[in-house]
């Protein structure tokens, strides 16, 4: 007897849930093939504040857990990314990746996720130490997360671009809201409903749908977010600019690149990490 | 529901105030949720929640100091001039003193107390009155009272009505909000059975109350509406207009305006004003007065941009 189709309604992953957009949009999305492949949801600038507040909610529980442990949680991803690998790759390819390609972008997600994994309980002492002063005083400086950074995945690769992009910042316990590259969204689809079964908990990524044009004011403005690491064209970055200065949060640029930029080695590193933690500086006597 | 295990005073006075349909109750406050109310017509709703707080601070930590910073917030909760001050801020008795140091005599916010061993109200009538007297005593413009609901559950009707009444008589010229405390109440016959005994004793000017916030469960849209329509039955049949005020898990300025539409549309405009009608919050205003915010400068503003919430003192 043949099978009925059953057809997938992907959903972004926000607050630990799968959501629709609060306004009911969607646009259809088809595949490299321009084949009808699903309606995906159009989110809104109150689906970004509903993310904004479930990343704050997240926010201090995530900072409060150990580097170690959020190491671990990252390499968790990482494994669990490595056993999906196909089902990951057929997402890639199915919407113009050509193979070879696809499975080198999912293997790259992997080991940039094991990276920042790595970073995690090591990025402290490189950044933060204990500063030399004249006085019968200890100075240190401490990292702290910055709080609730928003996130612009670029167009193109999908997968790695926006993981490059979010595993630095949440690794010092930072939470993210992102918004997924908006011709290809299914593998951030894809990625948050690997997030949903991870050990990361929930509210630390949330993961929107949709057009830029909508979301990129928003972002820009909503003083709650206290950073912006994004890919962006002139035109955006005029408007995020003008926005993070009024609500005064830190912007990361990260050129738009083609994967084999993204690829590279130079593409992770200590910097993307130390563009959204704060340091904090305490002074303390020395004991007697 | 469990009219049938209920004492024989209680079955009878359900006969006689008339059974609740929960299933359509639930169903009307479902739609109270669907109303769009954007710009223009949302400022107003937020400034008219606003000035229908009852800003409350209700816990063993309370001190003087805390105290009158509640106070300040209330009279002034945010620096656009534009934002009303709240209606009152509501307290235990200790604290009545010090409020009222900071608000002075000629205040635009009221001073509300607890009393009647808020939150249980189990100790004796003389003891309860003897607070409300004190509380007056001290300054307090408004009382709020919780009824004895083990009385109630009971089935002595005649004593929860004669002790509200005896605290009406104590009260004077302060307002009294009777505390039903729904969520001990458990059902919507006891509720809508409560506020008709309650509505029955009040003077114009005074309210019913959900609950004290103590208790896990709180103000909900249904069960506000089975006391909104308790009002409004008590309205049509003696023309005494007794105002109502939800309390405990009011959190946001989406709830407060669903609670608006609730009154608005149950017992129509002359209710929507402070004199009829409170919220009993701490978090609310902080939220309200983050949304008035948003609609003036159009950017979502972050919640540490305002004084902080009264429960984080």
């Amino acid at each position: 007897m043949p099978r009925l189709p059953v057809t997938k309604t992907p959903k972004p992953y926000v607050g630990g849930a799968f959501i629709r957009s609060e306004s009911g949009r969607t646009r259809p999305l088809a595949d490299a093939t321009g084949t009808f492949f699903a309606h995906v949801p159009l989110c809104t600038r109150k689906d970004l504040r509903n993310a904004v507040e479930a990343a704050a909610k997240a926010g201090p529980g995530w900072a409060r857990r150990t580097a170690y442990n959020r190491g671990q949680i990252l390499y968790r991803l990482g494994e669990m990314l490595e056993a999906r690998r196909t089902e990951f790759a057929a997402a890639l390819t199915r919407f113009g990746a050509r193979r070879a390609a696809a499975l080198r972008e999912v293997d790259a997600a992997t080991d940039r996720l094991v990276h920042y994994a790595g970073w995690a309980d090591k990025y402290e002492q490189l950044l933060g130490g204990v500063n030399p002063v004249s006085g019968p005083y200890f100075n240190f400086t401490v990292s702290e997360p910055m709080g609730v950074i928003g996130v612009l995945a670029p167009a193109e690769p999908p997968l790695l671009g926006l993981l490059s992009l979010v595993a630095p910042v949440i690794v010092s316990g930072n939470t993210v809201v992102a918004l997924a590259s908006e011709p290809r969204p299914y593998p951030a689809i894809l990625l948050g409903e690997l997030l949903a079964t991870s050990d990361l908990p929930a509210g630390v990524v949330n993961v929107l749908t949709g057009l830029r044009a909508d979301l990129v004011p928003t972002f820009a403005t909503h003083a709650h977010l206290r950073g912006l690491s994004a890919v962006a064209d002139a035109a955006e970055r005029r408007v995020l600019d003008l926005g993070a200065a009024e609500s005064v949060k830190r912007v990361r640029y990260t050129p738009d690149a083609p994967l084999a930029a993204w690829l590279r080695e130079a593409a992770q590193g200590l910097e993307p990490i130390r563009a959204f933690i704060e340091p904090k500086t305490t002074w303390h006597p020395i004991g007697a | 529901m469990r009219a049938s295990s209920a004492p024989p005073a209680l079955r009878r006075w359900f006969a006689a105030v008339g059974p609740v349909d929960r299933v359509g109750v639930e169903e009307r406050v479902a739609k109270f949720t669907t109303r769009s109310i954007k710009k223009a017509a949302k400022v107003q709703g937020l400034k008219l929640a606003v000035s229908m707080v009852d800003l409350t601070t209700l816990e063993g930590k309370d001190t003087p100091g805390k105290v009158a910073s509640l106070c300040r917030k209330a009279l002034r909760p945010h620096d656009d001039p534009a934002v009303p001050p709240a209606a009152a801020v509501c307290l235990y008795p200790a604290m009545v003193r010090p409020a009222r140091r900071t608000l002075g005599l000629r205040s635009p916010v009221r001073l509300a107390s607890v009393a009647t061993a808020f939150p249980s109200g189990q100790t004796a009538l003389a003891t309860r009155l003897a607070e409300v007297r004190r509380a007056v005593a001290d300054g307090a413009d408004e009382i709020d009272m919780v009824i004895n609901r083990g009385a109630f559950l009971a089935g002595e009707l005649t004593r929860v009505r004669d002790e509200i009444a005896a605290v009406v008589a104590t009260c004077g010229p302060a307002a009294l909000k009777v505390i039903l405390e729904v969520g001990e109440l458990e059902t919507y016959d006891h509720i809508r059975a409560a506020s008709c005994l309650a509505l029955g004793e009040l003077r114009p000017g005074d309210f019913i109350k959900t609950s004290t916030g103590k208790t896990a469960s709180n103000a909900t849209l249904a069960n506000t509406q089975v006391m909104l329509e308790a009002i409004r039955d008590h309205y049509l049949e003696t023309g005494v207009a007794i105002g109502m005020k939800p309390a405990g898990g009011i959190r946001t300025a989406k709830q407060a305006l669903h609670f608006l539409v609730a009154v608005k549309e149950t017992l129509g405009d002359a209710w929507l004003t402070p004199a009829r009608y409170r919220f009993g919050a701490s978090a609310l205003l902080n939220d309200l007065v983050r949304q008035l915010e948003k609609e003036r400068t159009g950017a979502y503003p972050a919640p540490y941009a305002f004084s902080e919430a009264a429960e984080s003192y």
